[in-house]
């Protein structure tokens, strides 16, 4: 049997219909990972599906989880030697959705260690490979549960989504991931990177596939007192009208803005109402503030990882400074990095100067994307301004990688559902547009976004 | 003598709670076998996020009202970082009056018992670490081994001014807060560890010294006193008391210097992300007034103003439980509130000292029957052992008398009425005589005493 190509939903009926079985199914996905896994690298655990027959929605069928997400006895690693050896005693809420479902684990995907990164490269585990081309990189940090749907090694996969870590490696790897609004769906169990900007998401082929899923995981969760339930009901068809923000565009290398344009004027002809504002007046702070509140957040939820509970072994000299700096050790040079800046923009004295001001740029960046966006359905802006690049390139230069993020911090800053979706190809790679909705109007962005891959046409099949 | 400045941060588990303050793992670990009470949440396993027992921040409110202390409408908790063994997150959460954030409550109060007020800065709520357990002791143990059970639980911080002027003062600041948390059922004292205090010392104008982890109000006079002898001495060899914090050993009451170099305390707190604010409405706090019955001077005003005299009243508003019944019975029936509150003063303190009760019975219809038939128990013994067994919780009837004084009032004037011709030319004894023959019979003699009351006034009034 070969399924490539297939959706998640084309699979569900035709299990229904009885022309296949689950088994199959999950055996199909099993041995394609198999195959492709030491050149992509898209799983850190792989797990043979039993063969015992589940029903439900998702019909036994196997998912790919990012490896921050908690799964009882099935190690989770946040692609860190901190957590090597790590296996968690329960389950992600979002998790445990999944299995009342139906649904199984096929494995645990690669990441940027700890969710930290853009590209995918920054795994203890090595890089993930972009299934288009493996010399590239698959964009970050749920780079494994992009690479594993692209090259058919799952049918749908879990990530996070803290600054663009969904939606980057979709992007990359040209397939649609969708980031819920804030609260959309719980993030007991996400192993915490930022706690306030981030949310599990979905990864797919389809954006039909992708809401599906979202319906099955989204609401509030008496676990997290975050979490909060939006409207899952969908409006009929309406015409939507979408907003353009063209000094967001422009920030995109040339090849990139081309194909931008080209999608806008193809759903323009199709009837969608397309509106241009020429800037964002908060552009500049975006990323100071969003780096800000992720450190300092991350410094504290990392400060855990003492080697006392978590870690490989470390022999006491009896000098309790010694121990703290070689337990520490274990963490790759960007969770390092980040940990540092967190834990000095937190410090007395430079907790006002950065911490309380990015705050306060977070409260007038909703205030300002509300003001917007409020009156169109969604705002639509390319998700990364540029294409993947070669394994190891963005390292010499890590503000290169930085400043990718460009595009894809807007809605962590303001708690927004945001989708990307190939709109567009340039060589054997595709070019990702950005749908970000007000928050709470989640399924409005998916319901927009199906409407596009109906006129764009541009789809990564993984027939390539 | 030079000036003593002593100021208490007392930290008091909310031992009334059944769980923990952000998980609902059983608070209950005392004598526990070692974590065997814990979650994902309070060992702080990555993943896990923190909810908020809402039943916490009303007990802790209750202490707040006590403790004439304001909420803040909205509190916030924040994450206070630290390495200890002891704490899984490397973070307490906790409630922080700085850096944009407000504590649970701010500015109350409480008297010394030699009428100096000592003012309550603030009133916060955080998480108890775990505990440490060295077999043998910390020298000789082969390994730290930790235990999370208490890692979660419920605590509330009471922060107060440098006020208290002695260790005498600062003893009976500990009392005194100990019987105001009894009042609201808090009862540290039945708990071991449930209260602690760091001392905060300083003499002659000198820096101040904080003296962590004193456990009762016995021990925190003992620092008290050293840490003023050692800073005297330091001072009168001219030696300059560094701000410090040393720990006190219970064995040899002294306090211990901490080793190594002093460093700036740096926490570096920020605002936990995974709990919402801590929203205090009206509503909210008209219902913990209502649990609790305000403090022992709203209490007191509200007798005296039911017309009972200033003894009474201090006696019965100082006991929470006195208070309880002395409402209810207001309640049932306003008119025994006299009785009530006598009997309460008197008979039923003193019955609850002698066989040390501890909770008086919530169904209080036994006091009232004894209450409305007070006047016709034949002697105080009784009465006493009437009180004694619905004081222990038993059923009482007042079974000496058939009926209630009212119904024997009604009978004797229909037992004269009947006889008005029989006796309307009997002289006053004669007449007496042959009614109460009647009244008795009818009665029984353990009657005897009302029946003469009621009688006597049956006939003065119809003479
Ligand atoms: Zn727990």
């Amino acid at each position: 049997m070969n399924l490539e190509g297939y959706s998640l939903l084309s699979i569900l009926k035709e299990i229904e219909r009885g022309s296949i079985n689950a088994e199959d199914v999950n055996d199909f996905y099993y041995k394609k990972s198999l195959q492709l896994n030491d050149k992509i690298n898209a799983y850190i655990t792989l797990l043979k599906p039993d063969d015992k027959k589940i029903n439900g929605n998702l019909k036994g069928i196997a998912l790919a989880i990012k490896d921050n997400i908690s799964t009882k006895g099935i190690k989770t690693t946040c692609a860190s030697k901190m957590l090597e050896s790590y296996v968690p005693p329960y389950d992600a809420t979002a998790v445990s959705k999944l299995k009342e479902q139906g649904g199984r684990i096929l494995g645990k995907t690669n990441m940027d260690e700890f969710a930290m990164g853009s590209s995918g490269e920054n795994s203890a585990f090595g890089p993930t490979r972009n299934p288009l081309n493996n010399d590239y990189v698959t964009g970050g940090s749920s780079s494994g549960s992009a690479a594993a749907v692209a090259a058919n090694m799952a049918p749908i996969s879990l990530g996070s989504d803290t600054g663009g870590s969904v939606r980057a490696p979709a992007s990359f790897t040209g397939i649609v991931g969708f980031k819920p609004s804030y609260g959309a769906v719980s993030r007991y169990g996400l192993i915490a990177y930022a706690n306030s900007l981030e949310v599990i998401g979905i990864l797919g082929k389809y954006t039909k596939d992708v809401k599906f899923l979202f319906k099955l995981i989204a609401g509030k969760d008496p676990l997290d007192s975050t979490s909060l339930n939006v409207e899952l009901n969908e409006k009929e068809q309406f015409k939507p009208k979408i907003l353009v923000i063209k000094s967001f565009v422009e920030l995109s290398k040339d090849e990139v803005k081309k194909e931008f344009y080209r999608s806008i004027s193809k759903i323009d002809e199709e009837g969608f109402e397309v509106k241009f504002i020429d800037s964002f007046s908060l552009t500049e702070y975006l990323l100071s503030a969003y780096y800000t509140i992720a450190c300092a957040e991350a410094s504290t939820n990392l400060s855990r990882y003492d080697g006392i509970r978590y870690g490989p072994k470390v022999e006491s000299t009896g000098n309790w400074r010694d121990y703290i700096t070689k337990a520490r050790s274990f963490f790759g040079p960007e969770v390092k990095a980040r940990i540092m800046m967190g834990t000095f923009i937190l410090s007395a004295g430079y907790y006002e100067t950065y911490y309380l001001r990015a705050l306060q740029l977070r409260k007038l960046i909703r205030q300002e994307f509300e003001k917007i966006v409020r009156g169109y359905d969604a705002l639509y802006i390319p998700t990364m301004p540029v294409l993947p690049w070669r394994i190891g390139e963005a390292i010499e230069d890590p503000k290169m990688a930085y400043a990718s993020d460009v595009l894809t911090v807007l809605p962590n800053l303001t708690g927004s559902p945001a989708l990307s979706l190939p709109v567009g190809r340039i060589r054997e790679f595709f070019v990702g547009g950005q749908l970000i909705g007000l928050r709470g109007d989640d399924i409005k962005v998916l319901k927009i976004a199906e409407m596009m891959e109906e006129i764009l046409k541009v789809k990564n099949d993984g027939r390539n | 003598m030079e000036e003593i400045k002593v100021g208490l941060e007392v930290h008091v588990q909310l031992v009334t709670l059944k769980t923990k303050l952000f998980c609902s793992c059983s608070s209950d670990y005392r004598g526990k076998p070692p974590n065997v009470n814990i979650c994902p949440v309070c060992t702080g396993l990555p993943g896990s996020m923190p909810t908020l027992n809402k039943r916490a921040v009303e007990e802790a409110l209750k202490v707040v009202f006590m403790l004439n202390a304001q909420p803040y409408a909205t509190s916030y908790f924040f994450r206070k970082t630290y390495f200890y063994p002891d704490l899984p997150k490397n973070f307490q959460i906790t409630q922080y009056d700085k850096a944009g954030g407000y504590p649970l409550a701010h500015d109350g109060s409480l008297k010394l018992t030699n009428g100096k007020v000592v003012r309550i800065e603030r009133i916060h709520l955080e998480e108890d670490p775990g505990r440490i357990y060295y077999e043998g002791s910390r020298a000789t143990a082969k390994y730290s081994l930790i235990d999370y059970n208490r890692s979660g639980i419920a605590l509330i911080e009471i922060v107060t001014a440098p006020d208290m002027s002695s260790a005498e003062e600062a003893r009976d600041f500990v009392e005194r807060l100990t019987t105001i948390l009894s009042d609201v059922g808090i009862n540290v004292r039945d708990y071991e560890g449930a209260l602690r205090v760091d001392v905060n010392v300083s003499y002659a104008g000198g820096e101040r010294v904080e003296v962590k982890n004193v456990t009762g109000a016995a021990s925190v006079e003992k620092a008290v006193v050293y840490e003023v002898f050692r800073q005297k001495t330091m001072h009168e060899k001219g030696i300059k008391v560094v701000r410090e914090t040393r720990a006190w050993d219970e064995k040899r009451r002294i306090t211990i210097g901490s080793r190594g170099k002093e460093f700036e305390e740096e926490y570096r707190y920020m605002p936990e992300p995974d709990l919402p604010p801590v929203i205090i409405t009206e509503a909210l706090m008209q219902k913990v007034k209502d649990e609790i019955g305000g403090s022992q001077e709203e209490r007191y005003n509200e007798i005296v103003n039911d017309g009972i005299n200033e003894e009474l009243a201090k006696k019965i508003s100082s006991d929470k439980q006195l208070y309880s019944v002395y409402e209810k019975v207001k309640f049932y029936e306003p008119t025994l509130k006299q009785l009530a509150a006598n009997v309460l003063a008197n008979e039923i303190s003193y019955l609850m000292k002698r066989y040390s009760v501890k909770s008086l019975p919530d169904d209080v219809s036994g006091l009232v029957e004894i209450l409305q038939n007070y006047r016709s128990i034949p002697d105080h013994d009784t009465a006493v052992d009437y009180l004694k067994k619905w004081v222990e919780g038993e059923k009482v009837k007042v079974s000496l008398q058939a009926t209630s004084v009212n119904e024997i009032h009604d009978d004797v004037v229909k037992v004269v009425a009947e006889n008005y011709d029989k006796i309307k030319n009997l002289e006053y004894t004669k007449k007496f005589e042959f009614l109460m023959g009647i009244l008795i019979r009818k009665f029984g003699k353990e009657n005897k005493k009302v029946l003469v009351e009621e009688l006597t006034k049956v006939l003065s009034e119809t003479r």
